[in-house]
Parts: C-alpha cells; sequence; structure tokens
C-alpha cells in the first residue's frame, strides 16, 4: 500500500493544528473523508440534487439511479446475496434500534434471553437493555478472559435454548478485540437464536462476508469508513427482514394508503420511511469504491503493522497501561499513571495530535477494567509510523509536563 | 499552541489543588448530597453541602476525574463555605461567564485561586470538566430549599 499517495486523497489531513502538522488518531470515532467522496457528494448537489422514487423528472431519475447504485455497492462491499437485505439508515445505531423494535419486539417474550459481552458500545446495549425491561427478558453477558476476548467454551455456555438474540460487536471499539463472528453465529443457530453484529469498528477494516460470517444481522456506519456523516446500513437476512414489520412509518415506505389501513412496499425500502439519505449513501458508494480501490487486505495488513508497532512502542514507555489483547485491530486504548486521559488528550491536543479520551460510550467495560477513563489513539489507512513517533514523544512530553507540575 | 500556552492552562494553583485537594472527604451529620457525572467523559463528584440558615456551613467533596474538574472542585468547596446560598449561586454564575471569556468584576467575585482557572476558557472541550462541581452546588442549593 502506497500510503504516501493515500494521504494524499485526504485533504483535511495537510494542515497545522495548534502550530503543528495534524496527527489525526481518532479514526475510530469519526474517519477522514477523501476527495472522491467529497466531490461525488458535490457533484450530487450541484448537478442532480432530487428526491428519488418519486415523479418522471431525469433529476430524480439520476438521483433514485444514483442511491440505488450505492445500495449495489454496499450489497457487494459485504457480499449479501441480494440488494434487498440492504437498508439505509442513519448510523448503526439506529440500525441496532431497527432489529430491537422490529425483531425483538415480536420475538421476545417473558422469561427469553438476551446475550451480549460486557465489551459492548453503549448503542449495542441499550436497545436490548429497553427491550428486556419491556418484555421481562433477561440480559446474560458472555464473561471476558482477562485480556478482554472471548472464549468459545463461555459463548456455548451462555447461550441457551431460552436465548433469542446474541447480539456482539464484530470489533471492539475500546480494546480492539476481533470477536470470532462465525462461531458465535453457529453457536447461536444451534439454539435457535438469531446473531445482531455490531459492525461499526469492523466494517471500516476488515473484509466482510456476510454470508460468511453467517450473521442475522449486521450494522455498520459510513462515517467510520471515509464516507460522510449521517449514513449507515443494516443488513439482514432477506427471510427475517421480510417477515419484520417497519418501525418509521410515512412517506416512500408505503404501498397502498387508504383511511383505516395501509400496506408496505417491498423490500428494502419499507424500512426507509421518509425522503431517505440520498447524497449520504452516494457519498457512502464513492468512499466503498476508495477502500476497495486501496484493497480492504491491503488496508487491514497495514493497520495490524501500525498497531504492532504503536503497542511496541507504548510498551517500551514507564508508567503506560495498554488495555485489550495483543491480537488487534488497529487501535490502541491506554493510561499514563498520574495523568488524566483528558489531561493527556489536552496536551497532545498541543502538539497537533488528535486523540479520543473518555468512557468511549463503554462505561461497563470502563467498570470491568476498574478505570474511570481511558485514553484512545486509532488508526487508519492514512496513518503512518512517523506520526506514531509523533505521538510516542508527545506521550514522553505529557509524562515529564506532568512530571514537573504534579 | 505550544507547551507554553498549556502553561495557561495548568497553572501551578491548579496542580497544587489537584495533588493537595481541599475539603475531600465526607461530611457527618445533616447535610445534602448530590452526584454528578459528566456524561461525555465519565468524570464524577460526589459533593455534600451543610446549610443552615441559608448559609453555606461545610461543603466537601469526593469524586473522580481530571486536574481540571477536581482542582475546581476543590476551590468551590473553599470558597462558598461561610457564603450565603444566594452568594454561592451567584458566584456560580459568574464563573460560568468566566470560563465562556468573560471579564468578571472583582468586587462582586474575589477570585483568590479560582482566578487561575480563567485560562479554562481557551480550551472550549475542557469547559464542562471546570463547570462540574459549580453545577452540582446549585443543584444542591435548589434541593436544600425544596426540603
Amino acid at each position: 500500500m502506497d500510503v504516501k499517495a493515500v494521504r494524499e486523497a485526504f485533504p483535511i489531513l495537510h494542515q497545522d493544528v495548534n502550530g503543528h502538522p495534524l496527527v489525526y488518531l481518532d479514526s475510530s470515532a469519526t474517519s477522514q473523508t477523501p476527495s472522491k467522496v467529497i466531490d461525488k457528494i458535490d457533484e450530487y448537489y450541484k448537478n442532480y440534487n432530487s428526491n428519488v422514487h418519486r415523479g418522471v423528472h431525469t433529476l430524480g431519475s439520476i438521483a433514485t439511479d444514483g442511491y440505488e447504485g450505492a445500495r449495489e455497492k454496499v450489497r457487494s462491499f459485504i457480499n449479501a446475496s441480494n440488494t434487498k437485505e440492504i437498508i439505509f439508515n442513519r448510523g448503526t445505531t439506529t440500525g441496532i434500534n431497527t432489529v430491537a423494535q422490529s425483531y425483538g419486539m415480536d420475538h421476545v417474550g417473558e422469561g427469553d434471553e438476551i446475550v451480549l459481552t460486557q465489551m459492548e458500545h453503549h448503542s449495542n446495549l441499550i436497545p436490548w437493555q429497553q427491550l428486556a425491561k419491556r418484555k421481562n427478558a433477561t440480559l446474560k453477558y458472555i464473561p471476558m478472559q482477562e485480556d478482554g476476548t472471548l472464549a468459545m467454551s463461555d459463548v456455548k455456555d451462555t447461550i441457551t435454548e431460552n436465548t433469542k438474540i446474541v447480539a456482539v460487536s464484530h470489533v471492539s471499539n475500546v480494546l480492539g478485540t476481533i470477536n470470532p463472528i462465525k462461531e458465535i453465529a453457529e453457536a447461536a443457530h444451534e439454539k435457535g437464536a438469531v446473531i445482531v453484529v455490531d459492525g461499526a469498528q469492523s466494517a471500516p477494516h476488515l473484509k466482510i462476508d456476510v454470508q460468511d460470517l453467517d450473521c442475522d444481522f449486521f450494522a455498520f456506519s459510513g462515517h467510520k469508513m471515509c464516507g460522510p456523516t449521517g449514513i449507515g446500513v443494516l443488513y439482514g437476512k432477506r427471510e427475517l427482514l421480510d417477515k419484520m414489520e417497519p418501525v418509521e412509518f410515512g412517506g416512500e415506505m408505503i404501498d397502498f394508503v387508504n383511511l383505516y389501513d395501509s400496506t408496505w412496499k417491498e423490500l428494502p425500502w419499507k424500512f426507509e420511511g421518509g425522503t431517505p439519505i440520498i447524497a449520504g449513501a452516494i457519498g457512502l458508494g464513492a468512499a466503498i469504491d476508495y477502500l476497495e480501490e486501496v484493497g480492504m487486505e491491503e488496508i487491514e495488513k497495514y493497520e495490524e503493522e501500525l498497531a504492532a508497532y504503536a503497542l511496541e512502542k507504548l510498551d517500551a514507555i514507564d508508567g503506560v497501561t495498554v488495555y485489550g489483547p495483543k491480537e488487534r485491530a488497529g487501535l490502541v486504548t491506554f493510561n499514563v499513571d498520574g495523568v488524566h486521559p483528558h489531561d493527556l488528550a489536552t496536551v497532545l491536543d498541543a502538539e497537533g495530535i488528535a486523540v479520543r479520551a473518555g468512557h468511549h460510550c463503554a462505561q461497563p467495560l470502563m467498570k470491568w477494567l476498574n478505570v474511570t477513563a481511558t485514553a484512545r489513539a486509532s488508526f487508519y489507512l492514512y496513518n503512518t509510523t512517523e506520526e506514531i513517533d509523533r505521538f510516542v514523544e508527545g506521550l514522553q512530553k505529557t509524562k515529564e509536563y506532568f512530571g514537573d507540575v504534579i | 499552541m505550544s507547551f507554553n500556552n498549556l502553561d495557561t492552562l495548568y497553572r501551578q494553583v491548579i496542580m497544587d489543588h489537584y495533588k493537595n485537594p481541599r475539603n475531600k472527604g465526607a461530611l457527618d451529620g445533616e447535610h445534602v448530597a448530590i452526584d454528578m457525572n459528566n456524561p461525555t467523559c465519565g468524570d464524577r463528584i460526589q459533593l455534600q453541602l451543610k446549610i443552615e440558615d441559608g448559609v453555606v456551613e461545610d461543603a466537601k467533596f469526593d469524586g473522580e476525574g481530571c486536574s481540571i474538574s477536581l482542582s475546581s472542585a476543590s476551590m468551590m468547596t473553599q470558597a462558598i463555605k461561610g457564603k450565603t446560598v444566594e452568594e454561592a449561586v451567584e458566584m456560580s454564575k459568574l464563573f460560568s461567564d468566566m470560563m465562556q471569556g468573560e471579564e468578571v468584576d472583582p468586587e462582586k467575585f474575589s477570585l483568590e485561586d479560582i482566578e487561575a482557572l480563567q485560562g479554562v476558557s481557551q480550551f472550549p472541550a475542557r469547559i464542562k470538566c471546570a463547570t462540574l462541581s459549580w453545577k452540582a452546588m446549585e443543584q444542591g442549593v435548589d434541593e436544600s430549599e425544596e426540603a
């Protein structure tokens, strides 16, 4: 992978922040956007902005082709068997809530179990808490190993005949753990449960094949994979989606509307009430084109190298604790003795280095780690080992700075 | 911005309050207790106020957070002790103004150590850290008045 060429494609990277060249290490929160994506969105608004699936005019047809063309790009990107299985929405949170409110409301009853892990992002936790409360169902958590991974024996012990839904993240946004989705899906299916995968942190970084994983639902977000904010995707197996009720009702999703009853459009549109996120979907399509041009396998390999490089450097600094397993996705979450992560992030920011500090929307995981907050540096295809060097230098300076004043 | 600019944020006084917090701990006897979180970052403060006849007789806090939130809590408890609740709430409003970068009339608010927090206004992402304990105090005053 030619990282120099990759960096050229991202205009935002070429600027100074607080007097230093920007080092952006917060892609797990939001990734940066290549020119090709920005141009595609620009082109949409300049040339063919109009509503889709309505009317007969020319611009509307071009917009519809663009929107539905993006759906086909997504289908191919995750190897779904049919575009009917690809629902556009606002992001991962919306996708998981759709499954909880539609599939969950119809299939989970009193005494049934919903199985989660303690490493879930709030977006794959609270929808299930709410569902369990409404249905008097039980939430169960697959215990974690000390290094923040799941053991298949624990997965199998936790899922029972009463389990209706297993909801698990593909990649932890804090620990970087890559969960064995295919095996967990098999364990869930053996007991007659469905598996809902939070793919927010995996779709941008790993080659996804939903048929090979055999997951029933897979949700992810455009803005973490070089796309614009406000667009996301819910994949669902067609036989499940077909039987599910929509959760948002209104324009665009209907077939016939009578005074006292209505019928729905076919898949996927019955789940896309209201004017869809047209520019967002077209932008996401362009992001997928870009990622595939670079190559997902290449990206995955490169990020693995970056993460290994960062881990090695951090291990060499006294007083730095890194959380999570050795084999991980491209991020490192850590703490520095005696320096609160907020203070750390502020000092790094003064050096032009952007990292995340806080609980990363994973408060139960923070409790498990026995910390209130952590700092996180996350990498993407445009980051370099030189940037990691600057980040590590920044950490050293932070330690010295706080060492002096405290 | 350089490390020198950071010194406007991390003043010696702030670090002193962070390292040697005043009024840390828990109150005995009757008091109002407020737990407040900063949900965006996970900081939390437990503040206890002993209010008698409209005067803050004592204040203690405990909590977890960054240097800014904990030093601010330490300074806040120091500042409001012995003040009437009206004065304490007025101080909180002036402190908010100061965080928004406004000049504070020294006639109205004798800043003392709190002056050191003025630099926080240049770091928008950290203002909520500084105001957390003050918000907790305002809530405590409300609760004591309702009781």
